[in-house]
């Protein structure tokens, strides 16, 4: 049993004795709770009917669940467009991010060239901006170009805000897959494509799945630019619309919460598909 | 034939006869289908808003978004004339020390406590997980309704523990409002920070920790000489990008009190956003305020590529 514990991958010693673990579990249960409590707190307030939301005090829990709200959400307001404006703009820009960024991250890691340095240095520094910082030329540039109000600016901004990060990370594991695997592949008889799709790219999966991932949470989480360069209720993302749920004229917060609701839980279940990829793709990109 | 002949040279490192300029120029050529695409969409969407930016900052731009003229440095002239600039400076300073400082010391202990093995880790980890994956905005807002003056469970559960013995409206006060909203910033920054760390403490080798034992090293003692130098690299990186992230984090104080009362709890991201489109509007002056924000931003990616030590490994 304590022989188990220490063969343990990496980090502190942990012989831990069985009391020592259970006040570890404890403590991270009471971690866990402060985490998750405020999403705890979204879906109660979802959950109440309207009277209930303007009681004061406030109750912990509804005394009538009010599953309709989830329902009439859909009627309050045009959310179902706003969620085919987020869908589209977040897998779209994933999408045209991974076309892009996978040819330049396997040619950087394969082969050695001018310019190569300069290229990777581009990648690492415009890593570090954000859409927030530059808005204000961003929001120029739209104007400039005719293309403010359009899902195609949200999706150039996602896919190109994003794009290095996703250059670093595949970088990364490319450059750790030795050329070997794949001359061992040639010697089989295989040609430079089926190399790549059938030894270099399963192997680089987790490096492939945290870059799509971390592109669509991105994108589907984007704020800023969307608020700034959107403006018809109709092309507007999930998070431009959800705030109008509570305004001077109407306070629907069980609405807010119940759309904020379904934006959220299937982010957070992909995030959770990820994680065990997480900390290696953290230890790959940048991060050494 | 050529060919064949320029192989077998190669092969037995013969010197090779120079290669003619065009085949030079090729061969310089040869990278761009794989990394142009990737240069262009970078240059258009990313590094051109950087030049827009700039030279916004020297126009004269009306309320409708129009160009007039230029204003050589009028629109500077301006910023520097709004008495708020400086409190909202110096509030960006607090903002960002104080919200990094606090989110690196807590997932110090954090990512120490999700590399620990105890029934039940994988629940927890998922857990940290969640505020990293919910959209900041999202989570600011439900954060402004638990501090509901009225209706909210923060003074509740204060008023219930005696804490407090009314109700407080928290994000009325501007201080405490910039404390709640750098509890929120802590918060949302916690999971990638801690994540981080757990990544650094799994790359540090399991016999350093064995060898420290033997010489008879505490537990306090390994921390600090082994555990916290291992991972100073992982630290570094991490507080850096939280910096970055933190100076540009809008969402959470646009939500939560719109900078407000007034500019009592903007910081110069979301001063510099109200200054373009909140009441009359001035872009030109609001792209002079980025500017500034975009040179801090500037140095602190310099300073990023010394962590990373990029440069010493090329």
């Amino acid at each position: 049993m304590n022989q188990r514990s220490k063969a343990g991958r990496g980090g502190r010693p942990v012989q831990a004795g069985r009391g020592k673990r259970m006040i570890l579990a404890a403590v991270g249960y009471l971690v866990a709770f402060i985490f998750v409590a405020p999403y705890l707190e979204m879906a109660l307030t979802a959950l109440k009917p309207d009277r209930e939301l303007t009681k004061s005090p406030t109750t912990f829990l509804p005394k009538h669940w009010d599953f309709g709200n989830f329902v009439n959400v859909w009627k309050a307001a045009p959310i179902w467009s706003n969620m085919q404006v987020s869908l589209i703009v977040a897998g779209v820009s994933t999408l045209v991010a991974l076309v892009v960024s996978l040819p330049a991250a396997y040619y950087t890691a394969r082969n050695r060239f001018r310019g190569r340095g300069a290229f990777l240095l581009l990648v690492l520094v415009t890593q570090m901006f954000a859409p927030t910082a530059l808005v204000i030329g961003v929001y120029r540039e739209m104007v400039a170009l005719n293309l403010t109000d359009t899902l195609l600016a949200l999706i150039l901004v996602n896919a190109a805000f994003n794009l290095p990060f996703c250059i670093w990370i595949l970088h990364g594991y490319f450059a750790s897959i030795p050329k070997e695997l794949e001359e061992a592949a040639y010697l089989d008889g295989a040609g430079k494509v089926t190399a790549l799709t059938r030894v270099t790219l399963p192997l680089s999966l987790p490096g492939l799945v945290t870059a799509v991932i971390y592109t669509f949470i991105g994108a589907w989480n984007e704020y800023v630019v969307a608020l700034t360069i959107t403006s018809s209720p109709n092309r507007q993302p999930l998070t431009v619309a959800i705030p109008g749920f509570v305004t001077s004229y109407q306070q629907h917060w069980q609405y807010l919460f119940a759309t904020s609701l379904i934006a959220i839980i299937p982010v957070v279940i992909l995030f959770i598909f990820i994680e065990r990829y997480l900390i290696g793709g953290l230890t790959a990109g940048g991060v050494k | 034939m050529h060919d064949t002949v320029e192989a077998r040279g190669a092969g037995v490192k013969a010197p090779a006869p120079p290669p003619s300029a065009l085949r030079r120029f090729g061969r310089a050529l040869a990278p761009l289908p794989w990394i142009g695409p990737a240069i262009i969409l970078i240059a258009a969407v990313v590094l051109w808003p950087v030049v827009e930016m700039a030279r916004t900052s020297l126009l004269r731009i009306s309320s409708s978004g129009a160009t007039i003229g230029t204003r050589g440095t009028g629109n500077y002239k301006d910023l520097f004339d709004e008495t708020d600039l400086v409190s909202v400076l110096l509030r960006t300073v607090v903002w960002v020390v104080g919200v990094v400082l606090v989110t690196v010391v807590v997932s110090l202990a954090l990512g120490q406590l999700l590399n620990a093995r105890f029934p039940g880790r994988r629940i927890v980890r998922w857990a940290v997980v969640v505020p990293w994956a919910a959209s900041v905005l999202m989570t600011a807002l439900t954060w402004k309704w638990m501090l509901n003056n009225y209706y909210g469970v923060v003074n509740k559960i204060l008023q219930g523990i005696g804490v407090i013995d009314h109700p407080v409206n928290w994000l009325s006060h501007p201080t405490q409002a910039l404390m709640w909203m750098m509890w929120v910033a802590v918060f949302v920054s916690l999971p990638f920070t801690s994540f981080v760390i757990l990544a650094g403490l799994q790359t540090i080798p399991q016999d350093v920790y064995e060898a420290a034992r033997v010489d008879g090293a505490g537990q306090a003692r390994t921390y600090f000489r082994i555990t916290l130098p291992l991972l100073r690299p992982s630290l570094l990186v991490a507080a850096i990008i939280n910096v970055i992230n933190v100076f540009n984090s809008f969402p959470i104080i646009y939500a939560m009190t719109g900078g407000g009362p007034g500019s009592k709890t903007d910081t110069s991201t979301t001063f510099m956003y109200k200054l373009a489109f909140i009441g009359s509007g001035d872009v030109g002056e609001s792209a002079a305020m980025a500017v500034v924000n975009f040179g801090l931003i500037l140095i602190l990616v310099l300073l990023y590529l010394r962590a990373v030590g990029w440069g010493r490994e090329a």
